[in-house]
């Protein structure tokens, strides 16, 4: 155990509410309620797509890909409703890209990890995912999802543009994207289910994504802001 | 011995002959047993394997156990009555006969009539028009023009099951629709009277047609015991053709039950919505007319260049298209629109109905001939030529597996078609035509592939043969099967004779040495369509070893993937899993370290 932690802890309960750590709702309903859909639906597709890839026979062909197809769908709903929540609660903010602290981040991966060195990162209201973590999650959803999504799409409608000879050949290149891509994703869940190993306690990792809340730095402005507008939000207030 | 057996013992009589067809028993179980049998034979008799076979016995021996006939009888069904189906020739709601004319109460046909032709022109006295019109159709020109330029029909053309009807028709013409055809060349063409409006009209089933002329003496079999036929009563009792009336030529067609087309069999005049869901009795009960609308005494569907994708689809209420295409009443989109449905119908552009909707062909009972090798054909008993049993089919009847006037046959019941990229074109080949004798000679060759929009997948039947051939001049031949000569080979069993009369009688240059060359004919699968429950599932041909394994030129899911991107990907999510595992690992250990530090 830390003490700087400890010590942070026992002076926000104890003192008046300062800056510093707080138990803060940091994932709101619907993005967990995202959060745990998207996984579900991935694992369908994963499962169903190697099915239907002929890795395994564990379903016929027909079940999986009508799995895979009502799967594939409502992740597309799901995405939508997800775009629109980013865009219109600038929750897009905590993807921006920065290699501040970037490095860092990397190094305590490579090396300080095994040292039993602390995060080199913490988190912010505005910045709940480090440096290394945001830049991941931007990767994959502008360039794998979107890949995967417009792959998708055009096998599944591959009737409506497939007519005669361009079938042959094209359907090829769309399915070489769209494994190549689900192979890369199902590198990025296990990086990502692994990562949870990595700090204090695996279900201290879980928790947030559960009950919504996880220790954030806040500034005066923000602890102010949060008691006076949202005070659900802040738990030790 | 189960029938995988008889296959597979027949394959060893008839060496020469490639053992890749597939065939599909109704019960898994006979794999079992033909498995376990050769299993026994490999562990019994493993230094014998070749003299343990009842087979190859009988091959040594020349006297096989089976059954054994003497003579020549060929093409029996079509001189026998027929069982009489009252199948429906319109589509009305009713589905009954709305004919306007009792035939038998006219005076026109009060007869008597003592001949074919006497009640042609009978019938040509009120239909004044038909005669016009059927002297132009194929069942009596015998000649095909395609579109390619090609002169074709049975007039001239080689097949690879009885090889030519030219020089022959004295026997073939028993399936002309005409009387007294012997001679092509010479037969009178526009003659009406000789038009035969019974062999498509009968409804009594009694009526037949017998070769035009006797052939050898050792064919008289074929000419015994046969009820002479009341042509007053059969001119009486006319109507729309039923499945018995076109049935008694096309589903003998190659010398027997089946023996050409694989889906077209007896198994169809009164078939089960099972084997035929269009002509079941219990299902739409339907004449071959129905499909094959015709008017004018033309008909829809042509095998020489049948429409491989029809763009046109149904027309509107109350325009019967003239085809004979599935999509001609079931549309182009013909799954209900539900999400499998729509799925399904992405298919329809590159894959014929006819591919999902007949499993395998053959079915009912009555097998179909795969294999035929004529160079067995000539072997006789006592001076005489004869014919063997060798295989029960489904139905309980014998087929014959070696005729000395034809050779040795193999057969095959339930198969599942061959699937080949197909646009309605083909090239035949004909008898002038030159070609490479050390590989297998296509007498069909089908046209179209992946990256052709015209073509689907369609399945078929091919038919393997080994024939003669002109060695010299590298040509199929004419051979001269059928006469009352020394040179007719149906009698005299002499190769050399029969082929060199065959070229001369046609004015075919001919070397005067022959051979024997493998041949393939096509003949696409469009009957035996079963009920929509019993099509293929997805998995058939959506596999790694499905049932197009072998078409090559697209990629298809679930049998085809990228090996590249499939190994690297594997390579990185086991990367990925290893270098996690090792990371966690080397977590651990060093954590521990710390510890006890």
């Amino acid at each position: 155990m830390n003490t700087t932690t400890a010590k942070n802890a026992t002076n926000d309960s104890t003192t008046t509410r300062t800056a510093g750590l707080h138990k803060v709702k940091v994932f709101s309903r619907f993005e967990r309620f995202w959060h745990w859909t998207q996984a579900t639906l991935i694992f369908i597709l994963l499962f169903s797509g190697a099915g239907i890839h002929g890795f395994h026979q564990l379903m016929d062909f027909e079940g999986m890909v009508w799995m895979h197809v009502i799967a594939a769908l409502s992740l597309i709903v799901l995405w939508v409703f997800a775009i629109f929540w980013h865009l219109t609660t600038g929750n897009w903010r905590h993807y921006l890209p920065t290699t501040n602290g970037l490095f860092k981040v990397a190094r305590y991966y490579a090396y300080g990890i095994f040292k039993g060195e602390e995060h080199p990162y913490r988190k912010r209201f505005w910045h709940k995912h480090n440096p290394l973590q945001a830049l991941s999650y931007l990767g994959l959803k502008l360039f794998l999802f979107p890949l995967i999504w417009i792959s998708g799409f055009a096998y599944l409608l591959y009737g409506f543009w497939g007519q005669g000879a361009l079938t042959a050949g094209s359907l090829e290149w769309v399915a070489v994207i769209h494994t190549a891509v689900a192979f890369a994703i199902a590198a990025f869940i296990i990086i990502h289910v692994y990562l949870l190993t990595t700090g204090h306690s695996t279900i201290e990792h879980i928790k947030p994504m559960i009950n919504g809340y996880d220790e954030v730095e806040l500034s005066d402005a923000e602890l102010a802001y949060l008691k006076q507008d949202e005070p659900g939000r802040v738990l030790d207030s | 011995m189960s029938k995988i057996e008889k296959i597979e013992s027949q394959a060893i009589i008839a060496n020469g002959f490639e053992g890749d067809l597939v065939i599909r028993l109704s019960s898994r179980a006979k794999w079992g047993w033909a498995w376990l049998y050769c299993l026994g034979i490999l562990f019994f008799s493993p230094l014998q394997l070749h003299a343990e076979n009842p087979a190859a016995t009988s091959e040594k021996t020349g006297i096989p156990a089976n059954k054994i006939e003497s003579g020549i009888n060929e093409y029996d069904m079509t001189a026998k009555p027929r069982p009489v189906d009252k199948s429906v020739t319109s589509l009305s709601p009713k589905k009954e006969n709305k004919s306007t004319t009792d035939h038998s109460k006219l005076e026109e046909l009060q007869g008597p009539f003592s001949s074919g032709p006497e009640v042609t022109r009978a019938c040509l006295k009120c239909h004044n028009k038909a005669g016009h019109q059927f002297v132009k159709n194929k069942h009596w020109t015998w000649k095909y023009h395609s579109k390619s330029g090609q002169d074709l029909g049975k007039s001239v053309l080689v097949n690879n099951f009885c090889t030519n009807a030219a020089g022959n028709e004295g026997m073939c013409a028993q399936c002309h629709a005409g009387y007294g055809l012997t001679d092509s060349r010479t037969y009178d063409f526009s003659n009406e009277e000789n038009i035969d409006c019974l062999v498509c009209h009968d409804s009594t089933g009694k009526y037949y047609k017998l070769p035009p002329s006797r052939g050898n003496k050792a064919c008289a079999v074929m000419f015994e015991g046969k009820d002479p036929i009341d042509w007053t009563r059969t001119a009486q009792n006319v109507t729309l053709p039923g499945r018995n009336n076109c049935g008694a030529c096309h589903f003998y067609g190659g010398g027997g039950d089946n023996v050409k087309h694989g889906d077209l069999s007896s198994a169809l005049f009164k078939p089960s919505k099972e084997i035929d869901v269009h002509m079941g009795t219990d299902g739409g009960n339907f004449s071959c007319v129905i499909c094959h609308v015709g008017e004018g005494h033309e008909w829809a569907g042509s095998r020489y260049e049948p429409i491989a994708k029809d763009t046109q689809g149904k027309s509107k209420p109350g325009m019967p298209r003239q085809t004979s295409t599935c999509e001609s009443c079931h549309g182009q989109q013909p799954h209900p629109a539900s999400l499998m449905g729509i799925k399904l119908n992405d298919h329809t552009d590159r894959v014929a109905c006819q591919s999902c909707h007949i499993p395998a062909y053959a079915t009912g009972g009555v097998a179909t001939k795969t294999h035929w090798d004529w160079r067995t054909a000539g072997k006789l008993k006592n001076g005489e030529g004869y014919r063997e049993e060798g295989y029960i089919q489904g139905n309980g009847e014998p087929r014959h597996t070696y005729k000395s006037i034809k050779g040795n046959f193999k057969y095959a019941e339930n198969v599942i078609p061959r699937y080949i990229w197909f646009n309605g074109k083909e090239k035949y080949l004909t008898v002038h035509d030159k070609f490479d004798p050390s590989r297998p000679v296509e007498i069909n060759h089908l046209e179209g592939g992946p990256d052709d929009p015209d073509s689907r997948i369609w399945p078929f039947k091919r038919m393997e043969t080994i024939q003669p051939y002109d060695k010299g001049n590298n040509t199929l031949v004419y051979m001269h099967l059928w006469g009352d000569d020394k040179d007719a080979f149906w009698g005299n069993y002499d190769y050399a004779r029969a082929i060199k009369h065959g070229m001369e009688d046609f004015k075919l240059p001919y070397s005067g040495e022959y051979d024997f060359v493998k041949t393939y004919s096509y003949w696409p699968i469009t009957h035996m369509v079963t009920p929509k429950e019993k099509a293929l599932a997805c998995k058939e041909c959506h596999a790694r070893k499905g049932r197009l394994e072998g078409l090559g030129g697209f990629y298809m899911p679930g049998r085809d993937h990228n090996k590249w991107v499939d190994m690297i990907g594997i390579l990185a999510v086991l990367g990925t899993l290893l270098g996690v595992l090792g990371h966690g690992a080397l977590r651990i250990i060093l954590a521990r370290r710390r510890k006890t530090k």
